[in-house]
């Protein structure tokens, strides 16, 4: 079992939803970029998402596509991405990595699972790779014990959410609406019809993504989801961060990990 | 097929280890709709009636050939035939496409087209059927091709379309179809992503590619009414390869007819400079299908470059890198020098100013009749005409301002 199954099972034991915290690494550099992650798991983050930035990251909304630009002109290589899942997942806190697939693809997939694995990572998060199309993928996440999370969104019809719920391991990625990362005003309408159908496939846990973005959504989403993922309000935070953005993620980590606890909130 | 060669892609949308479908699963219902649509379509003799109405009476088709007897004395002795889309509504083979699309868009009931362009090309033949279909439309352009484009960009604009500058990445080609696919995934319940060429997931490949084949199934046609014979070789250029597939898929099964992609060269591959895809790029995933990719050693994309917006593209469709695995097809860089002297000697042996696009192909035609020689038979895909790119070709060859 990955240290991030026993994050969830864990968490469903406190009778809680799990706090899932993304931030790109090598955002804005390496250096920094570790700093911010560890930031995640000092404010009380369950599972850390660790983003590997990409060229053409489509499912983005211009926050996250802006902080992979500035990754990737701070040098961001996946070399640098390894390390940093190494100095995350050291914490002893479950870390994945969320990424396009053609990085992983060129490196090699068995390759990127074997280095994933060694750097003490849980799995992957592949947002633009359905299970249709993952043979090479599915094979070397058995090889190295490493948890895969596809993704599911309001428009899938219930064949595909049997399908990649089946493929799935670790938890299931629910997306909250149809569109890009970014924080939303209003909390998903769509969200608690689309975990309950994906509940009448799989045991689960199931995540809730994209849009969340303060500790009344999660609180909200901490109701009927397993996890409550949040990126591009961690993102925004170190972009609006004059000196010291590792507090600043620590403040948000913090909150949001009151929400899903259901404490009162910003009362 | 006559069994020869299987049909492709197969049922998931793949060209041997090509195509396939890399997209966020909220697409997945959708692409899934278009491959009904698109199949329904293809089985319907009134759909068939329908295009072919519109082709005819509000496109211009079947478009002629052109020998272009003064431009093949630079050839080494060879004919060289033009298949003239330039010549069509809206001025490229883009409108065979976009035609087809529309139609597929209000059968499948929505009323919103959206679409990326690096020409201006494809972003004009969507805005111009959107206008005839009343449908609402949204064009992607990177900011660099508003730019260089311009023209294009009032165009659009005047057939009362929106045209969004992408000022993300490199701002070009790839930053639109990125920009289109956020907004396509957002409001996927009402709008069509009106794809401009045959790269991108399944069905799309095919959609583009059954629109386009009417190019080679016309000229086949054409050439052997006028040579009595196949051609010995068709060349097209090649950015994503729409019109390339277009005028090879009616003679992949001639085995005598050889088939010649032209790719972008930019300043000459040596350079790095450039956007030949499949002459100097290697195997990745990108647009949502598994094909040839310009990237480094980490996968990134890597900016791409040519004097032409239309071929300025880091990918290419799948079933052009299965053509190049396949060894049916061969593809070559031709630089931004070559294409400009090809443009400015057909400018000036026949009257025609050719898209920059297409003057890669006619620089390859050039290249190809020599090796020919006296007897030989080219048949070049003139995919655009050449109208948006004047301001780029004067300043190129120093016609603008002082003397």
């Amino acid at each position: 079992m990955t240290v991030l199954a026993e994050t969830l099972r864990r968490c469903r034991a406190e009778g809680r939803a799990a706090l899932v915290g993304y931030l790109p690494a090598c955002f804005p550099d390496f250096e920094q970029g570790v700093a911010n992650l560890r930031a995640l798991v000092d404010g009380g983050v369950d599972v850390v998402e660790i983003g590997l930035p990409y060229s053409d990251p489509v499912l983005d909304g211009p926050v996250i596509a802006r902080a992979s630009d500035v990754a990737l002109r701070a040098g961001s290589s996946i070399a640098h991405v390894l390390r940093t899942l190494e100095a995350v997942a050291s914490t002893g806190v479950a870390a994945l990595i969320m990424t396009y697939w053609n990085p992983v693809e060129r490196y090699r997939v068995d390759r990127f699972a074997a280095a994933v694995a060694d750097a003490g990572g849980s799995g992957l998060i592949t947002p633009d790779l359905l299970p249709d199309e993952a043979e090479a993928w599915l094979a070397a996440s058995d090889a190295y014990h490493l948890d895969r999370v596809f993704l599911v969104a309001p428009s899938s019809t219930d064949e595909r959410i049997a399908l990649t719920t089946r493929f799935c391991r670790g938890f299931v990625y629910a997306a909250s609406v149809m569109g890009v990362t970014g924080v939303r005003e209003q909390a998903s309408t769509q969200a608690p019809a689309l975990v309950a159908r994906v509940r009448r496939y799989t045991d689960l846990p199931v995540g809730v993504g994209l849009g969340v973005g303060t500790a009344e959504q999660a609180a909200e989403v901490a109701q009927y989801a397993d996890a409550v993922i949040v990126g591009s309000a961690f993102v925004r935070r170190v972009f609006e961060a004059s000196a010291d953005a590792p507090a600043a993620v620590r403040a948000l980590a913090g909150e949001l990990a009151a929400g899903v606890r259901g404490a009162p909130v910003g009362r | 097929m006559n069994g020869v060669r299987p049909s492709l892609p197969d049922a998931a949308g793949h060209f041997g280890p090509f195509g396939g479908r890399f997209v966020p699963e909220a697409l997945v219902a959708a692409l899934d709709e278009l491959a009904v649509a698109h199949a329904a379509a293809m089985g319907d003799p009134g759909f068939h009636r329908e295009l072919r109405t519109l082709l005819t009476s509000y496109a211009g088709r079947p478009t002629p050939i052109t020998e272009a007897k003064r431009f093949a004395e630079h050839a080494g002795g060879a004919r060289i035939f033009l298949k003239r889309e330039d010549l069509t509504h809206t001025g490229s083979h883009k409108i065979n496409n976009v035609l087809g699309q529309a139609l597929l868009t209000v059968r499948m009931g929505k009323k919103r087209v959206i679409a990326e362009t690096g020409a201006g090309q494809h972003g004009v033949a969507t805005a111009t059927a959107a206008a005839l279909f009343g449908l609402d439309c949204t064009i992607y352009m990177g900011e660099e091709d508003t730019r260089r484009q311009a023209l294009n960009v009032a165009r659009m604009r005047l057939l009362g379309a929106d045209v969004v500058a992408v000022d993300a990445g490199s701002r070009t080609l790839k930053d639109a179809i990125n920009e289109a696919f956020r907004d396509w995934v957002t409001t996927v319940e009402y709008t069509h992503y009106l794809f401009g060429t045959v790269a991108g997931p399944h069905p799309f490949p095919a959609v583009v590619r059954d629109f386009q084949k009417i190019i080679g199934e016309e000229a086949r046609g054409q050439i052997l009414d006028a040579v009595g014979r196949l051609p010995d070789a068709v060349v097209a250029c090649v950015g994503g390869g729409s019109n390339a597939i277009g005028i090879f898929t009616a003679f992949l099964d001639d085995p005598t007819v050889r088939l010649f992609g032209f790719e972008a060269g930019g300043d000459g591959v040596e350079t790095g400079r450039h956007a030949a895809t499949l002459s100097a790029g290697s195997r990745g995933v990108l647009h949502g299908a598994r094909t040839y990719v310009l990237q480094d050693a980490d996968g990134q994309t890597l900016p791409s470059h040519s004097i032409s917006a239309g071929l300025d593209y880091p990918g290419v469709g799948p079933e052009h890198a299965w053509l190049k695995e396949t060894g049916r097809v061969s593809y070559q860089p031709v630089t931004d020098a070559e294409a400009m002297d090809a443009f400015r000697l057909l400018a000036r042996t026949e009257g025609i100013l050719a898209a920059l696009e297409s003057a890669h192909a006619l620089a390859g035609a050039l290249r190809i009749g020599r090796e020919l020689g006296p007897g030989g038979v080219v048949l070049v895909s003139l995919s655009g005409r050449g109208d948006k790119d004047v301001q780029t070709a004067a300043s190129w060859f120093g016609l603008t301002g002082e003397r």
